[in-house]
């Protein structure tokens, strides 16, 4: 599939900004991040600028977008247009969130955060099941692809959470946070990675064809000589070239890199410098890691060009 | 609306048989659909760069040509993929705005281009490779099974077929009712057993393709020669001499 920048971009930084509205949502009411107002409404609003300028972003794919209103219509069927919807409707928490923050009211705004906590959650649980639901594609049509775009979401936003809060100067518990779920994501990419290796599903040339009962089927003579959109935006094949190498990076700077500098700034110190330097690599390998995600998923219309 | 008809007994569903026994690959069907829907419902059908280097366009029907099995039993088959007309076709369901959309009446899956976003993700739902994005209007086309054509009643009734079926040479190509057992069509599928694509994915493929015939076991076997094959009469003189 052809990672479209815009789209890579769109999931990788609303994946942060939910995430990053999530935990604040969550752990605020519980005491484990800074309670003054500033510190909240600086990451309310890192969180609303990152998912604002991701959505925009994705508006950027789409061929007609003065007509993306339309979008919310179908969310009956369509989880692309639940995503719309949910996206659209988390703003209103979020903002009541602020308006609480701002006006100092803590109980609205412990249930507005909580609420817009929940708006996440279900946001990017659309945006995962969007992949998820496409048989197609083997790769995304996977049970750990859905809970993949949750934890990693998670994982950034907490990323995010823990660089604001370590420069307010509280370390120790988000660092402990990035850790776990770091090395929560590490275990899942390399367990998807392992699981998605090797094939297309059940689909085959013989059955894109339905000629299997002749023999191996094997392409001859191809519809078309130069590309088409097809190809172009299906038979995308530069990752395989450097996939393992990408992987590596993607599981080294994404998620190693972020656990050990999280690690350290508990036990040296150092916090405020070394938890932002965390939440830049953790975005980083988030980039990689959707950008693999795209360009190494497989559509059964390349089965019809190649035969395998 | 993105949410499919209900699946009932009995009701049409109008679609295509394509007979890979007799299709001869000969692109007719492609470019007799490229001109048809060049106007009409589906107007325009872009070419990008037509008049050089890397010229490509949408085209509904795209003509696959494969190798099938090896040896003297492998055999090269001519392929027509097009839209199939699903029953349950992930490509409408996923649709967020409502243009893509399969009708009731007679099951046709169409788009709506004065809704589409072109967001591309029909495209993707699709396992056939059926929808291309006109890249000009920024808006997914498809075959509409001419649905411009089939109703059209200022064209003669012999013509109201899909542009792909009138033009092939060979008759490879059917259009009918598969919704009616006892259509043409249905029972061509069934006496030559019909099959679906990629099945396996669940989404109902209406289109049925007729798989290439096998070949007589028995291979055609050069008969022993006899004099009278021999037209010169000196040498057939000579052969019965030597033949003593």
């Amino acid at each position: 599939m052809n990672p479209a920048p815009s789209i890579v971009f769109f999931t990788t930084a609303s994946g942060a900004g939910y995430g990053l509205l999530f935990w604040l949502g969550l752990l605020r009411p519980v005491g484990l991040v800074p309670q003054v107002p500033a510190f909240a409404l600086l990451c309310l609003a890192l969180a609303l600028l990152l998912i604002t300028a991701g959505l925009a972003s994705s508006l950027l794919h789409l061929g007609n977008p003065q007509r993306a209103w339309r979008a919310f219509s179908q969310w009956r069927s369509s989880w692309l247009s639940r995503e719309g919807v949910a996206a659209v409707a988390t703003y209103i928490p979020a903002l009541l969130f602020g308006t609480a923050l701002l006006t100092g009211r803590p109980g609205l705004a412990t249930i507005a955060g909580l609420v817009a906590a929940l708006g996440a959650v279900v946001t990017v649980w659309c945006t995962g099941m969007i992949y998820a639901s496409l048989k197609p594609i083997p790769q995304w049509h996977h049970p750990l692809v859905a809970p993949g775009y949750l934890l990693l979401a998670a994982y950034t936003g907490m990323a995010l959470l823990a660089a604001v809060s370590a420069i307010g100067g509280v370390v120790a518990g988000p660092a402990s946070f990035i850790v776990t779920l770091g090395l929560a994501g590490l275990v899942l990419k390399i367990a998807y990675w392992r699981l998605v290796d090797g094939g297309m599903g059940r689909s085959s040339a013989e059955s894109a064809t339905s000629l299997g009962f002749i023999g191996r089927v094997r392409p001859l003579d191809p519809p078309h000589t130069e590309t088409n959109y097809l190809l172009r935006e299906m038979g995308f094949r530069i990752a395989r070239k450097h996939a393992a190498k990408l992987r590596n990076l993607t599981l080294l700077l994404g998620f190693g890199g972020p656990v050990l500098l999280a690690l350290l700034a508990t036990q040296l110190g150092f916090g405020g410098l070394l938890l932002p330097l965390a939440a830049l690599l953790a975005l980083g390998g988030m980039l990689l890691e959707r950008w693999l995600m795209f360009a190494e998923a497989r559509h059964t219309v390349t089965l019809y060009y190649r035969g395998t | 609306m993105t949410c499919l008809p209900e699946i009932t007994p009995g009701a049409k569903k109008l679609g295509l048989v394509i007979d890979l026994d007799t299709c001869v690959g000969c692109q007719g069907c492609a470019t007799s659909c490229k001109e048809w829907n060049a106007s009409g419902h589906s107007a325009p059908l872009p070419d990008y760069k037509p008049y050089s280097a890397g010229a490509e366009g949408v085209w509904f029907n795209r003509v696959h040509s494969y190798e099938a099995g090896e040896g003297a039993d492998g055999r090269t088959v001519h392929f027509p993929r097009s839209c199939l007309h699903c029953e349950t076709p992930a490509c409408v369901t996923v649709c967020p705005t409502g243009a893509s959309y399969k009708r009731g009446e007679d099951g046709i899956v169409l788009v709506d281009h004065d809704i589409c976003i072109g967001c591309g993700l029909c495209a993707w739902a699709c396992p056939y490779g059926a929808r291309e994005m006109d890249e000009d209007q920024g808006v997914m086309k498809k075959c509409t099974l001419c649905v411009d054509r089939i109703y059209n009643e200022t064209i003669p009734e012999a013509q109201r077929q899909p542009a792909c079926v009138l033009a092939c040479p060979t008759k490879a190509r059917h259009f009918g009712d598969l919704g009616d057992p006892e259509s043409k069509v249905s029972r061509l599928v069934a006496e030559r057993g019909g099959q679906p694509l990629m099945p396996e994915l669940g989404y109902g493929p209406v289109n049925s393709y007729l798989p290439p015939r096998r070949r007589a076991d028995t291979q055609p076997v050069e008969d022993a020669p006899t004099p009278m094959d021999i037209k010169n009469p000196v040498l057939r003189w000579m052969d019965r001499v030597l033949s003593r």
